[in-house]
């Protein structure tokens, strides 16, 4: 047996990649939870096509996981891969772009095939494994789909059944490069198939089955150790952005008293965070799966009337149905949070690969003079914060709130240092005190210090009252259509929300000095490219600084302020440029903008490049 | 101790202070006017009732009651209903829509309002026409309707809602009109007692932009032959003297001469029966053809089902039982972590 060697690495980005029928998500997630386990730090993106079963073999049918684990601080899920796990030819053809320079293909040969050649668009007679498209990269061959069978041959499983687990003979493989312990996914295999031990006993065959052929095959000269990473001593989690909506989500239910509503309707890649909320029964989460997004968000308001905390959740193309309804709640002036995954678009656009370009939509998307207060995740972990923020300015402000996510962060994982209950900041909630019949008029729209009405549910003595969607009288809430009413209450909704800004922190940088050649300046998901390539600037020496932002509506007071200590400010966006135009605008800087509509998230040399390019 | 003398509910504790708005000689204030007096008779407690609505004339209705209300947007007040209801049980709750904006604009949270049974009342005011914008045809107008949008002749069949309602499943399905109170109130009231959804037509005469729409059913010289009145238990029989009956021949409704036929032969109305009651609710000629069925008011349908809210609550509970009260840090946590020294 040759010499194996150990090398150590400090991060590595594995790619899976097959037919979306292939278990190809399965097994990233595995391989991340295993990591993670490890105490790796890790980031992953998930990348998969918008039909279900896409027909086999096809380019359109391929699903990807991107896996990046180190023992060094990450914060996207790699620019490039090291290695590219392909299960068919199709796979390769649709990622190699995706694969560094002289890195690791593991192909599945029986993907190879003719009938995948032809279905991948390969043409007659050419095979990429050996017509030099992968010269210069490491070629590992290996017919998963054979051994997978030669190890179940005496199972008496059928073929369907049985091919079926050849990802796990993937898995176990890469187990082996990386030197990870079987342990966890043979639990998570126990778990999940425990009441078909048969395919327990299979499924630990071929995992182990793929490891046993690292040690003995000698097909791949190196091993590779990535050590746990260094970061902050405390208990971790791996967690998923939408799933981190719906925990923030049902904390703020909890810290507060208030049940949680949510009214929806499931649309792509937003309906996680309903699947995720109609487990959480017993924490009194209600979930209604409505007829349509309209009813999904008109059922929140109702709920919201009646004291609940009522949530929304959708995509674009289910935003714009409830746009009359936000309309709605702004006049009604009471607590919504409204949460956008957003999604490629316009129209149905791309729905499972991920944009923001809905920052207008959300600022703008109604008829007449409706602002809303606006907030957006920068990650998988920090959908947790920013819902559970949006939550406590919809109460504490009497407001419907936008909360921004897109498909990048909600399907995104990363590990998250577990919070105290008890850590939670507080959300005060007051309902109006029942009144008694020689009690002065109950007020329903008169306003407190913050410009905010008071929250008065049925069943509370005395304050019976209407609201609805017709201009009201500045106190009493009636119907007016007095002229200077209804300027007086236009501004008054306005300074609501502006007043948000009192009450939210300001704005910091993330890193670099407070003043120097280029601010990048972002929100939303690009967080994790626009800090790792800020941190590769400032190494180079370059006075580059960078800050997100997190409230984009009331924007943070002292924004302005910095924006205008930096020679340039640059913006990167996955959008046409939304963001800066609300920049320029207020603040009247010539920002400039870097933007990427592609459906995928920016890589960290983009943004490299870009600022080296204004600076030179 | 000083006697306490209990002062008595009437009608005009449930009128807000807000001026009523509809038009003079609107079928709309007779309905405001049953209603209020129903909440005095059932002696509603005006803080735990909300009143619902969409847009239209009939959805300023909550605006004049002095419970708690939600004037909301066009043909979704089925939606605000079910929020509402899902978050608070316990709540009384009215929704007032019309034909516009229950059959039109929010047809599909209607029927979805009705097979999920939420338990509300649903007053349906259908005065076969568009009032606030001014008179364009409605879903109800019947073919051929001259508006303002249909200067020839509306081409569109109209929506039958009684029918509409059986097919989506709904648990009570009655009809009344506005220019017959003493009809109208027990039908209120028995809206009200039954659990789930109870869908109340009511025939509303809008005097501006389609007067006399329901003369055949509501005026005194042609209501007798035009109408019938059912009542659970009681035979199909109509006309002025009581002269003429409905009978079935196979699935085929016929009108009868009571003369003709033994007592034995005639149709009791039994509202549980929901094939026979789907076929009543298909008595939908146009009186003025030959021949014509009478249109019949009443209670037609009432079944008793679970009831939606109820069931979501069930749910809830439940899981409690089963998973034990909510630990918030258990949820943080997830089910693995690790931990970094």
């Amino acid at each position: 047996m040759g010499q194996i060697e150990n090398q150590i690495k400090d991060e590595v980005t594995i790619l899976f990649a097959g037919d979306s029928g292939d278990g190809i998500q399965l097994t990233g997630g595995q391989f991340t939870d295993t990591a993670a386990l490890l105490g790796n730090d890790i980031s992953t993106f998930p990348n998969f096509p918008a039909e279900i079963r896409a027909p086999q073999g096809t380019v359109a049918g391929v699903s990807g996981f991107q896996l990046h684990f180190g023992s060094v601080e990450l914060f996207t899920p790699g620019d490039h891969a090291d290695v590219l796990v392909v299960m068919n030819a199709a796979a390769l053809k649709s990622n190699l772009d995706s694969l560094k320079k002289g890195g690791i293909v593991i192909a599945n040969i029986a993907g190879f095939d003719k009938k995948n050649l032809r279905l991948a668009k390969y043409e007659d007679g050419v095979n990429p494994l050996n017509d030099g498209t992968l010269d210069g990269y490491k070629i590992h061959e290996v017919d998963v789909t054979k051994i997978t069978r030669e190890t179940l041959k005496e199972s008496g499983l059928g073929t369907k059944v049985v091919d079926r687990s050849k990802n796990m003979f993937v898995l176990g493989f890469l187990y082996w490069m990386y030197n990870r312990k079987l342990d966890n996914t043979i639990r998570f295999l126990e778990k999940k198939f425990s009441k078909k031990p048969e395919l327990i006993e299979s499924n630990i065959a071929v995992l182990k089955a793929g490891y046993y052929y690292g040690d003995t095959a000698e097909a791949i000269a190196s091993r590779f150790e990535v050590k746990p990473a260094n970061i902050k001593a405390g208990t971790y989690r791996n967690i998923m952005g939408n799933e981190a909506t719906a925990i923030g989500l049902i904390a703020a239910s909890q810290k507060t008293g208030l049940n949680l509503f949510c009214g929806t309707y499931p649309i792509t890649p937003a309906s996680d965070i309903l699947h995720f909320l109609s487990k959480y029964k017993n924490f009194g989460v209600k979930t209604v799966q409505a007829e349509d997004e309209i009813a999904g968000i008109c059922a929140a308001i109702g709920a919201s009337f009646g004291g609940a905390l009522g949530i929304t959740t959708s995509s674009g193309p289910g935003i714009a149905l409830k746009g009359e309804a936000i309309g709605l709640a702004n006049i009604y002036e009471i607590p919504l949070v409204i949460v956008n995954v957003q999604r490629g678009g316009p129209s149905t656009g791309l729905p499972t690969k991920t944009e923001q370009a809905d920052l207008f939509q959300a600022l703008y998307g109604r008829n007449g003079e409706s602002p809303i207060p606006v907030i957006a995740a920068q990650s998988p972990k920090d959908c947790f914060s920013a819902a559970y923020e949006a939550c406590r300015i919809a109460i504490e402000h009497m407001t419907p709130v936008f909360l921004l996510t897109d498909g990048y962060i909600a399907n995104g994982s990363e590990p998250w240092e577990v919070i105290k209950s008890e850590d939670l900041p507080d959300i005060e909630v007051k309902f109006a005190e029942p009144r008694e019949e020689e009690d002065p008029a109950f007020l329903p729209y008169k306003r407190n210090e913050k410009f905010v009405r008071p929250w008065a549910i049925p069943g509370t003595k005395g304050l019976a009252h209407r609201i609805g969607g017709l201009e009201k009288d500045f106190e009493t809430g009636n119907v007016s259509y007095d002229p200077e009413n209804h300027e007086r209450m236009v501004k008054v909704r306005q300074a609501k929300v502006d007043k948000i800004a009192d009450y939210i922190p300001e704005q910091a940088l993330d890193a670099g000095e407070d003043a120097g050649d280029v601010l990048l300046l972002s929100w939303g998901s690009t967080y994790g490219a626009v800090k790792t390539a800020t941190k590769i600037l400032i190494d180079e020496g370059k006075k580059v600084s960078h800050a997100h932002v997190k409230y984009l509506n009331p924007l943070p007071k002292n924004l302005g302020e910095l924006v205008k200590k930096y020679d340039k400010v640059i913006m990167p966006e996955m959008n046409n440029g939304q963001f800066i135009k609300i920049i320029r605008e207020k603040f009247l800087v010539d920002a400039i903008g870097l933007n990427k509509i592609k459906g995928l998230p920016f890589v960290t040399e983009e943004i490299v490049k870009k600022v080296n390019e204004v600076l030179a | 101790m000083p006697e306490v003398k209990e002062k008595k509910i009437t009608a005009k504790d449930y009128a807000s202070d807000q001026d009523v708005k509809w038009c003079p000689g609107c079928g709309d204030y007779s309905i405001l006017k049953q209603v209020q007096s129903v909440c005095a008779e059932l002696a509603l407690k005006k803080d735990e009732t909300v009143f619902i609505s969409g847009i239209g004339c009939s959805s300023r209705f909550p605006y004049y009651m002095d419970t708690y209300g939600m004037h909301s947007i066009h043909g979704r007040g089925p939606a605000f209903v079910m929020g509402l209801k899902t978050a608070r049980p316990e709540l009384n709750v009215w929704m007032i829509t019309g034909d516009g904006d229950s059959m039109s604009i929010g047809g599909n949270h209607f029927i979805h309002l009705l097979r999920r049974n939420v338990d509300v009342n649903v007053l349906l005011f259908n005065n076969q026409i568009y009032g606030l914008t001014k008179g364009q045809y409605s879903p109800t107008s019947e073919k051929g309707k001259v508006t303002k949008s249909t200067p020839y002749g509306s081409i569109d069949h109209p929506f039958n809602p009684l029918s509409l309602a059986m097919g989506a499943e709904a648990t009570f399905v009655a009809r009344t009109m506005d220019r017959d109170p003493k009809h109208m109130r027990p039908i209120l009231i028995e809206g009200e007692k039954h659990r789930g959804t109870s869908l109340i037509e009511i025939y509303q005469n809008c005097n501006i932009f389609n007067d006399g729409a329901f003369f055949p059913f509501t005026e005194k010289a042609t209501k007798a032959d035009n109408t019938i009145f059912i009542e659970h238990g009681k035979a199909l029989v109509f006309g002025a003297e009581g002269e003429k009956a409905i009978v079935l021949d196979g699935f085929t409704p016929k009108v009868v001469s009571i003369s003709d036929i033994a007592e034995a032969d005639l149709w009791i109305h039994d509202k549980y029966d929901r094939v026979k009651a789907s076929i009543l609710t298909r008595f939908f000629d146009d009186p003025r053809e030959e021949g014509a069925l009478p249109r019949p008011f009443g209670i037609f349908y009432q079944e008793n089902r679970s009831v939606y809210e109820e069931g979501v609550t069930a749910q809830v509970e439940r899981h409690i039982e089963e998973k034990g009260s909510p630990n918030l840090d258990t949820l943080l946590e997830g089910p693995n972590t690790w931990t970094i020294k």
